[in-house]
């Protein structure tokens, strides 16, 4: 079980005048400090599926940046199975994998390569990754361009490896960050399966989207921030409970309550 | 950190763009334009030698010898010009190449009417074997009029040397054929092999930080349960690497091209100034490379992951090739030698030592300080490097 408490992440403004107008009038920016994540917390249980909601801009990637250790909190906790994520971060990244929304692949290796690369990285015996590559090419249906030039591949297919690259060490918690931004309907599909895969497992999933139809038909939790602050904390079902109709009048009653404040 | 390194290096080897630079540009590239400067300047030298030059005399009855020495129609052409002509103007509108213009005293007479003052008028800008061509005609008269003038005194031939020259101050050169060579040569070589080196790095350098940052695998890189000193560590050794492969490969382009293009005697020349160099040597002025591509690997990948793009790496690593060359001009000048604190210098002290291989003085000693400061220097760097690496500042920028 993940539990978050309390997450602040701050980043150091070096030069305000280069802030646009309406960087300028986010109330998070505080002097010289621009306070990105000002207040998140949420729990995940094992097997269960969380979806991370909020506007562009709400501190979604820093949250989950700071979730899979590559950026250091400022205040609050994280805790993995009872292990400190902030104090132990190598014992930590073996236990999550992590895809980020910007991520990419090394051009000139070829996707086997990538894969393998990061196998290696995590400790893991040659037999154990071959293995390992083979379960998530039938899982992901990528073994008609997996030893081709990454460089060549499309956006599907780069985030198919992108994502086989992330759970190569079969990790205990996956995130992903927008995992389905910019794929056409087959390849989201595939991801989609692929989470729906992971659930069954039991493995527990963190992913961050703008498409709530995603988080309809797969999340059991869902968490909305705005403005680094957690606006909601729930099961499915209680969201679903905050208004009226679909789950877009639901996100903004949640979304809301901030700018009434 | 091997692991690291083995993958970085596999992927440079499979960047074109990158082996062109390192590899293709040293073995071919270079010879090829030394090769095409060399041939031109040659055809250019050859037609100034052969070139038929126009020319007007002025005075050319004072002169008949003179005269009849120019009266060679496949090498100069007489041209009439205007007997107040401007001289500068009809060489400028290039009616003749030069003017030249003999005195009224000029005669074979010389203790009577004194030294003979010849202008030769042109334009001495630009290449052009003019005054070269003339001098050889004005010199052998000259040499005429010197022996009549000495047989009229009745000089025998050690007085006449006399004469000429009362005193010769000879030069006794105690320095052998390797120092004076090496003394040429060695200063030369710091500054291919650092300049090489520097941009044999710069391109792996760039691809390996800014562009992870680029292609956003570093932020997974980052986060997989390796040391960061362990990532810092395997790209530094091939950024190194790279760098001195690179020299490595010129090098040896340069001594094969230089064996090939070079006949006859020169073959011979390089070959015993080369057998001079005792092995040791050789391996020490590699060796002196490692702690110089250590400084320039460090320095590249601080720059190239702080750079949030290829291009913005690209414009920063720019003036490091301005910066590098400093110090190794400090190292030609006169007086600065390779002890005391120049010996601590970096880059400087290298360049000297290199030198003092070459030539054979080295001070061995001198050794201590220089892979003292240069290792010093380089394990700050990497020191900060590494630092730097767990900047969240520098990785998210």
């Amino acid at each position: 079980m993940i539990e978050i408490k309390q997450l602040a992440k701050k980043f150091a403004v070096e030069n305000p005048k280069k802030l646009s107008e309406q960087e300028k009038k986010d109330p998070r920016l505080k002097g010289r400090f621009f306070h990105s994540v000002q207040d998140v917390s949420f729990t995940c249980q094992k097997g269960q599926v969380l979806g991370l909601l909020g506007p562009n801009g709400a501190g979604k990637t820093t949250t989950l940046r700071m979730l899979s250790t590559a950026l250091k909190p400022d205040g609050g906790s994280v805790e993995i199975d009872g292990d400190n994520v902030l104090t132990n971060p190598v014992i930590a990244r073996k236990k999550i994998g992590f895809l980020s929304g910007s991520t990419g692949l090394y051009g000139r290796l070829t996707g086997r390569e990538n894969i393998h690369y990061f196998g290696q990285l995590h400790g893991m015996s040659e037999e154990s990754i071959a293995s390992r590559i083979k379960e998530l090419a039938d899982l992901l249906d990528m073994h008609n361009f997996l030893d081709r030039r990454s460089e060549n591949f499309s956006t599907g297919m780069k985030q198919k490896t992108a994502i086989a690259r992330a759970v190569v060490h079969s990790p205990e918690l996956v995130i992903l960050d927008e995992p389905t931004t910019g794929l056409d309907i087959m390849a989201t599909q595939t991801v989609l399966e692929f989470i729906r895969g992971l659930k069954e497992q039991g493995t527990p999933v963190i992913f961050s989207t703008h498409h709530l139809d995603e988080v309809e038909e797969l999340c059991d939790k869902v968490t909305v921030i705005d403005q680094g602050c957690t606006m909601f904390d729930g099961d499915i079902a209680s969201f679903k409970a905050l208004a009226e109709g679909s789950l877009h009048q639901s996100f903004m009653a949640a979304i809301q309550s901030t700018t009434s404040e | 950190m091997w692991l690291v390194f083995k993958k970085e290096i596999k992927e440079l080897l499979r960047d074109r763009k990158t082996l062109f630079f390192m590899i293709a540009l040293p073995l071919l590239i270079f010879p090829l334009i030394f090769g095409i400067v060399g041939f031109v300047s040659k055809q250019a030298i050859d037609k100034a030698e052969t070139q038929v030059l126009n020319y007007a005399l002025v005075g050319g009855q004072y002169a008949p010898d003179i005269v009849k020495e120019l009266q060679q129609p496949d090498k100069f052409n007489l041209i009439e010009i205007a007997e107040n002509a401007d001289y500068t103007s009809v060489i400028r509108n290039d009616t003749v190449d030069f003017v030249l213009q003999i005195p009224e005293n000029y005669s074979s007479e010389v203790l009577k009417n004194g030294q003979a003052n010849v202008k030769l008028h042109f334009n001495d800008a630009g290449l052009n074997l003019v005054y070269r061509r003339v001098n050889e005609i004005v010199k052998s008269q000259s040499e005429l009029f010197q022996q009549s003038a000495f047989s009229s005194l009745g000089l025998d031939e050690a007085q006449q040397n006399a004469l000429i020259e009362p005193i010769v101050l000879e030069k006794v050169n105690t320095a052998d054929d390797r120092e004076n060579w090496g003394e040429k040569i060695g200063g030369m070589l710091p500054y291919l092999l650092f300049i090489i080196c520097l941009t044999g790095a710069m391109a792996p350098a760039t691809d390996i930080g800014a562009g992870e940052k680029e292609r956003g695998t570093l932020e997974t890189l980052l986060i997989s349960p390796i040391d960061r000193n362990k990532i810092v560590m395997g790209k530094f050794l091939t950024i190194a690497f790279a760098g001195t492969m690179t020299a490595m490969i010129t090098v040896a382009s340069m001594v094969i091209w230089g064996l090939v293009l070079s006949q006859g005697m020169a073959i011979k020349f390089v070959a015993d100034f080369m057998a001079q160099i005792a092995m040791l040597d050789f391996l020490l002025i590699f060796l002196m490379l490692v702690p110089v591509v250590a400084i320039f690997a460090a320095v590249l990948l601080s720059i190239s992951i702080y750079a949030k793009s290829f291009k913005e790496a690209q414009s920063y690593m720019g003036p490091m090739t301005i910066l590098v060359i400093v110090p190794i001009m400090l190292a030609l000048l006169p007086g600065v030698e390779l002890k005391g604190g120049w010996a601590w210098v970096p880059i400087t002290n290298v360049s000297l030592a290199m030198k003092e291989l070459v030539k054979g003085t080295m001070d061995y000693y001198q050794l201590f300080a220089i892979f003292g400061s240069t290792v010093i220097i380089a394990g700050a760097l990497f020191a900060f490097c590494v630092y730097w690496f767990n900047q969240e500042k520098v990785l998210f920028r």
